[in-house]
């Protein structure tokens, strides 16, 4: 992509959905020329999630480590990406932000679009398909009832669903050549922040009792009577 | 507290149940993009309603720029929203642009102090938390069903217009088609009471599940195997790439559990199960499960709760 870059952000480890960002990001760059980025935010650990998007085939990566990160909101880490991205555009501006759709772990959606404002970036976020010739990005999505198609000019954030590839599992070859490229590691500083404190706070968290164990029964013939009744009254 | 609550011109349940979560927090000003329903909104208790001039559109860019010029037109302490896609997107870009704190999949509110304090399920809903907004305005997208729509009739609204150009990045943006699907005539299956879902053990047929769904007036859903398997649409997938939901009744039907589909049942506050597998993972948190073929149990629970 004419001297460009992808890069790709995401937090925490590189979890299911991400792979499909970083295969979005990698094919891109394959079919259209250009180098692929991997970003992450958090603790030492994410360093793994680095690993395998170089395995996948990303050109280099950069981990934003600080211990002022931790309790990171929604704000504070598209701040950090927005700041990480600025700071790798240094080395020539950035055509294409690529992310996953969620993180596992609360099943947050805010970040792909938290980002797009932080970066000022149109957004085609949430894509099942994605086209691009260099210049120019079109998606197709489902969002609620409706199907859209949606394009915007580059540079732009992409979000991409589990429908838009199939990632690739890296062979031998790739993981040998992984080796050879390096992750590195700045800090906030480095970034040029030093005010990211959060605007939400975590009061309480308290484990949710099991459910009670409920009533399973074999079907013996009167298993649906049973299944309607039961139905019948909870619906009551 | 002063609360702005986002609406689209056409209100569904979950719109009418953020009103009502509004109003438990104080006095209500809705942002309307688009033409508004004053007839609805003046039935639930919207006293003040503030139009954008703007072409409409749910664009969550376009729908953040309209948002941010009612928060400086109304100073509001917290804006709700409902928490779908779209709805998460625009509270993300509200606590980068407002640099505020935004919650999503919020089952409950609180002000404690003069700070609104959200609760919400985390971790596949395996632990209930509590997070308060220090860095006002709050922005909350409330999770559908967690709130009960509550009329309130009161006058015909205020309607005051509002000045809003969208950013650039928004208007770069261009919406190329935009199709609605095809009408089941079921309800919505995030903010549905009772949702019928189908997995591996249908064998690619849904005529049960669509039956036993129409039977109770439930949504239709899905697994990925099956949504995958093309089976049924990639839209009726419950999941965490997928829809979460949180019905009253939730009946899994050959469905084996998947820790995919289960995190975004967390909700439901009755699960019944149908398998054939006694070991299927989903029994272990089915209140009331049936060991069984499905095309031997459900034809006779569907006619019997037809025949009542």
């Amino acid at each position: 992509m004419a001297g460009g870059r992808l890069v790709r952000g995401e937090d925490d480890v590189l979890n299911e959905l991400d792979e499909y960002a970083v295969e979005a990001a990698v094919a891109l760059a394959e079919s259209l020329g250009g180098t692929v980025t991997a970003v992450t935010m958090g603790p030492s650990d994410a360093d793994d999630a680095l690993r395998r998007a170089l395995q996948m085939g990303a050109d280099d990566a950069l981990h934003v480590a600080d211990d002022a990160l931790a309790g990171a909101d929604v704000g504070v880490t598209a701040r950090v990406l927005a700041a990480a991205v600025r700071h790798l555009e240094e080395g020539g501006p950035i055509d294409l932000v690529v992310t996953g759709m969620a993180t596992m772990d609360s099943l947050t959606s805010m970040l792909p679009d938290a980002l797009a404002a932080a970066l000022g970036l149109p957004a085609l976020t949430l894509a099942a398909e994605v086209e691009c010739d260099g210049t120019r990005a079109r998606i197709t999505r489902t969002i609620g009832d409706h199907t859209e198609v949606l394009s915007a000019p580059l540079p732009l954030l992409l979000s991409v669903t589990d429908q838009a590839n199939e990632p690739r599992i890296p062979n031998f070859a790739a993981m040998k050549a992984a080796r050879r490229r390096t992750v590195r590691t700045v800090g906030l500083a480095a970034l040029g922040l030093d005010d990211v404190r959060p605007a939400t706070a975590v009061l309480t968290a308290v484990p949710r009792p099991p459910r009670a164990p409920g009533t399973i029964i074999s079907d013996t013939g009167d298993g649906g009577a049973r299944l309607a009744a039961f139905l019948r009254e909870r619906l009551a | 507290m002063n609360v702005l609550v986002v609406l689209p011109s056409v209100l569904t349940v979950p719109h009418l149940e953020v009103i009502a979560a509004a109003r438990t927090l104080g006095s209500v000003t809705a942002l309307v993009v688009g033409d508004p329903d004053l007839a609805m909104l003046a039935r639930h208790g919207v006293p003040r309603v503030l139009v954008p001039e703007m072409p409409p559109t749910t664009e969550p860019a376009a729908v953040a720029d309209a948002a941010v010029a009612a928060v400086e037109a109304s100073r509001p302490d917290a804006v709700l929203l409902v928490s779908s896609f779209a709805g998460k997107a625009v509270a993300g870009r509200l606590a980068v642009l407002l640099d505020c704190g935004a919650v999503t999949d919020v089952t409950g509110l609180r002000v404690e102090d003069g700070v609104v304090v959200a609760s919400k399920p985390v971790l596949q809903g395996s632990w209930a938390t509590e997070c308060a907004v220090t860095r006002g305005p709050a922005v909350i997208a409330v999770r559908p069903t967690a709130f009960e729509a509550r009329e309130e009739p009161g006058g015909t609204p205020e309607v005051v217009t509002l000045p809003v150009t969208p950013g650039a990045a928004a208007r770069a943006v261009t919406v190329e088609a935009r199709e609605a699907r095809p009408a089941s005539g079921r309800p919505p299956l995030e903010e549905a009471r009772v949702v019928v879902a189908g997995g591996r053990g249908t064998d690619g047929d849904f005529t049960l599940v669509e039956e036993l769904a129409d039977a109770l007036g439930g949504a239709v859903g899905a697994t990925r195997v099956a949504t995958d398997e093309g089976w049924i649409d990639h839209a009726a997938q419950i999941g965490q790439t997928g829809v979460t939901i949180s019905p009253r009744l939730y009946v899994g039907l050959g469905i084996s559990g998947a820790i995919h589909h289960t995190a975004a049942l967390q909700g439901a506050e009755t699960i019944v199960v149908v398998n054939s597998d006694p070991d299927a993972r989903i029994f272990g948190m089915a209140d009331f499960g049936v060991v069984g073929d499905l095309r031997e149990v459900l034809p006779t629970a569907i006619a019997a709760l037809r025949g009542t």
